[in-house]
């Protein structure tokens, strides 16, 4: 082999040397990249995990954050109802206050009857009514004040015996009347009326508030009306007695008066 | 039912009621001295009713913003209907509920 020849043979494996080698370095380079992802996505697994753990734990914390709000606003709804009954019961006394305030701020009878009807107006809502006193000599109820004529005629002249009818009745035992509309129904008439309460000093009946028709706007007798007319039922008797027996001393404070002064001036 | 609405109004702190026996002598009342705040009126009134007093308060330049409740024993709708067109700002039907009546009043007052 002559010198040329083998210094091209050198120069051909030295070329493919030289290629090799620089495949090598791609491979190399391509494994390093590889490896490189490779590590990168390892990286990233763990992230996920850790993600993972972290949003299950915020899950479970949401979870109780959730049970703890239900648990909260069912207490809510109870401090919720809690406040409405108080209201309603702030209300009732109220009403139950501004009614015995108003009934004994006055010994003139006319003024006291005036009272009671502004109460049944007012605070129970009644469009028709009458107040009935109970004459002693006659047993007689008779009619003294009323409200209504134009929805329930004859109202304004109402008489009853004691002991007949549901009005004497009530005259009579003491007891009040109700009817519950809805469940009972029927035709409200003079003699059959919504309500009937009894005036009452002790168990001294001295007349009766009764109710034939309530406003438009108002479908029934509430728990307060109740209350109200057991409250009507023992101070406006008391109310109507004081102020009856007022004017009677009244007058014969008068008429001593005058007997006095004609004695005086004589 | 002045008696309850002056229990009602002892909520407010320094609250003075002027009382009107009808429509004129309300219009008078606000016509004078005293700064009203808010009229608290009856439907059925001598002389001159509530809605007529709501219609010329709304017409006076001096009064017109004077928040005015009407309290009644109109409950109809249409009654309730009227009263607010006219001008009244809340309507309130009988029988009175004090805490209803201090709610509104508080409201309108921003108090």
């Amino acid at each position: 082999m002559s010198e040329e020849s083998r210094a091209e043979k050198f120069l051909e494996l030295f070329n493919k040397g030289k290629e090799f080698t620089e495949e090598l370095l791609k491979e190399n380079q391509r494994l390093r990249y590889r490896l490189a992802s490779m590590e990168t996505e390892g990286a990233s697994r763990e992230e996920v995990d850790r993600l993972r753990a972290e949003v299950q734990q915020l899950t479970d914390e949401n979870r109780r954050i959730a049970k703890r709000f239900r648990e909260v606003e069912e207490e809510n709804k109870d401090f919720a109802n809690r406040y409405i009954e108080i209201e309603e019961q702030n209300n009732n006394l109220a009403n139950l206050y501004v009614a015995s305030y108003q009934l004994h701020s006055t010994l003139d009878f006319r003024e006291v009857i005036q009272i009671v009807q502004e109460i049944v107006i007012n605070l129970i809502g009644a469009e028709a009514f009458a107040i009935l006193l109970l004459d002693e000599k006659t047993n007689e109820l008779k009619t003294i004040a009323c409200e209504g004529e134009d929805a329930m005629p004859g109202v304004e002249n109402i008489s009853a015996r004691l002991g007949d009818g549901i009005l004497g009745e009530v005259a009579k035992t003491g007891e009040s009347y109700y009817i519950n509309q809805d469940v009972e129904g029927g035709q409200i008439t003079l003699e059959r009326p919504l309500a009937a309460v009894p005036l009452k000093i002790k168990e001294h009946v001295i007349g009766l508030i009764v109710i034939y028709k309530l406003l438009q706007q108002k479908d029934s007798f509430s728990a307060v009306d109740y209350e109200l007319f057991s409250l009507l039922a023992a101070h406006a008797a008391t109310a109507i007695f004081s102020s009856k027996l007022y004017s009677q001393s009244e007058r014969k404070l008068n008429t001593i008066q005058s007997f006095l002064d004609l004695l005086t001036t004589n | 039912m002045r008696q309850l609405i002056s229990f009602s109004l002892k909520r407010f702190k320094n609250a003075r009621i002027i009382e009107a026996v009808d429509g004129v002598d309300a219009l008078k009342k606000l016509s004078g001295p005293d700064k009203i705040d808010l009229i608290l009126t009856d439907i059925n009134m001598p002389v001159m009713d509530g809605l007529k007093l709501v219609s010329l308060v709304r017409q006076n330049a001096q009064l017109k913003n004077i928040p005015i409740i009407i309290i009644t024993t109109e409950g109809a709708e249409e009654d309730r209907e009227r009263g607010l067109a006219l001008g009244a700002n809340a309507y309130i039907s009988k029988p009175i509920q004090s805490s209803h009546l201090i709610k509104t009043i508080s409201e309108l007052l921003a108090v």
